[in-house]
């Protein structure tokens, strides 16, 4: 019987049997504008072994696009939990039930997340960093990444099909129809790839480092990387490209530009921004200004990326910061972004702690402060506006003197 | 003694301590405050097991 819902063959041996989510849009936060895909591997041979599985509604996708291969899911007899996040994990308790594997196998952190996600006492078989396992004429390698992104994350090396499975490594939250990266425009792959750098394993770039100087070392011969989400790199130049981008994202020096996000209640903090923005200009920076209540907090992440000054607007309202701005000033503080200078302001009416609540926030992240920060009273006069210019060219030398 | 965080696999050693954050070199993982947390992952002391 024609399924539903169809695998996708990679190799004579190995089928994406995953899920496509046309049009997620809010993904913990994260504004997947190109929608999503939860990828997951069939892998034939003596053992049948499926490689993480996908978001628990999807649970019947894969089990279709399984079927679609094998006739019935219960003919699985490993499944390999690569990362216990639920948009990889989810849909487990349901594969477990439907197909009552002979073994499941995560690392020791998998095990203790996959047991607190699931509420049951699963039986896994826990992995190390080098072993192996054999799935009859094929061998599964793992390595751990732990922290990359989360404690139980690891990778799978598929030996005779040289795959490596890298989980949300790699990774990109990019809905589509073609399974390979060669099949989408390359400034996509770049934005989304670089987007989920930013959100997802920005503050992790030191690892990142140090396991990509590892790769080498690990002497595996690596003809395909199949992450989690998005498409596959399937040719050695795509490979490079990949493993080029993490190391430039990861490395956080090819930053040239400014990013001006701010908030504004009555348009004084927007006048203040548009001001700067346009010193930063006229010194010859390239510059973006972003309001908030237009750029969702990834996106601004994003830019981030590219910024070597980050300046941030926020006017003073119930003696706080905007709560647009605290929100984006939270989650850059957890994401970490390294060699920035930073550049505060903004306007208030009679108290104004907003203006040092950024400066202090930037400040903890390591931000080099050169411009003292500006804030105006009410609404800026043009006095005040030709300031903001002047510090925009303030900065823009500062950022030359490098 | 040396212990690790069983969440990240940081290694606290007291050789070093955690200058970064104010933890001088020589302080035992005992003595570290409460307030401590790993400086790779951010978990609290009581995820950290003794090394073996």
């Amino acid at each position: 019987m024609k399924e539903v819902f169809t695998a996708q063959k990679i190799s004579d041996k190995v089928y994406w049997v995953g899920a496509v989510d046309w049009n997620v849009r809010n993904f913990h936060g994260y504004l997947t504008g190109r929608g999503s895909t939860y990828n997951a591997f069939l892998v034939l041979d003596k053992k049948i072994t499926l490689i993480d599985t996908v978001k628990a509604p999807f649970a019947e996708e894969m089990f279709s696009r399984i079927r679609s291969v094998i006739g019935e899911v219960d003919k699985i007899d490993y499944i390999v939990s690569n990362h216990s996040e639920p948009d990889h994990s989810g849909a487990l308790p349901a594969a477990i039930e439907a197909i009552k594997p002979e073994k499941i196998f995560a690392s020791a952190a998998g095990e203790k997340n996959l047991k607190a996600y699931s509420g049951t006492d699963l039986d896994i078989t826990t992995v190390k960093t080098g072993e192996s396992i054999s799935i009859g004429d094929d061998t599964l390698t793992f390595v751990e990444t732990k922290m990359l992104h989360w404690p139980d994350s690891m990778v799978s090396y598929l030996a005779g099909e040289k795959m490596l499975f890298t989980q949300d490594a790699f990774g990109m939250h990019l809905a589509g129809s073609s399974l390979y990266a060669d099949e989408y425009p390359r400034h996509i792959l770049e934005y989304e790839a670089k987007k989920y750098f930013a959100n997802i394993l920005l503050h992790l770039s030191g690892k990142v480092i140090a396991l990509l100087d590892s790769l080498p070392g690990l002497d595996l011969d690596i003809q395909m990387i199949l992450p989690d989400h998005g498409p596959l790199w399937r040719t050695p130049e795509d490979i490079a490209w990949i493993l080029g981008k993490y190391r430039e994202f990861a490395e956080q020096k090819n930053t040239r530009g400014a990013l001006v996000f701010y908030a504004t209640m009555w348009g004084s903090t927007a006048k203040m921004a548009n001001a700067l923005a346009d010193g930063l200009r006229e010194g010859g920076v390239q510059v973006e200004c972003a309001s908030l209540d237009v750029n969702d907090r990834s996106d601004i992440m994003t830019k981030v990326m590219d910024a070597a000054i980050v300046a941030a607007g926020s006017p003073t309202m119930n003696n706080q910061l905007f709560p647009s701005v605290a929100d984006v000033l939270t989650y850059l503080s957890g994401l970490k972004p390294q060699n920035k200078i930073g550049y505060a302001f903004g306007s208030y009416g009679w108290s104004g702690e907003a203006v040092k609540k950024i400066a202090d926030s930037m400040f903890a992240m390591n931000m080099a402060l050169p411009v003292e920060p500006c804030k105006v009273k009410y609404r800026p006069t043009e006095a005040d506006l030709k300031k903001l210019h002047d510090d925009g060219l303030a900065l823009a030398e500062q950022l030359k003197k490098g | 003694m040396k212990f690790v965080c069983d969440v990240c696999g940081y290694v606290y050693d007291p050789a070093k301590g955690d200058p970064d954050n104010g933890i001088p070199a020589g302080t035992e993982f005992a003595d570290l405050p409460d307030s401590w947390v790993c400086p790779e992952c951010g978990a609290g002391k009581s995820e950290f097991s003794e090394m073996p």
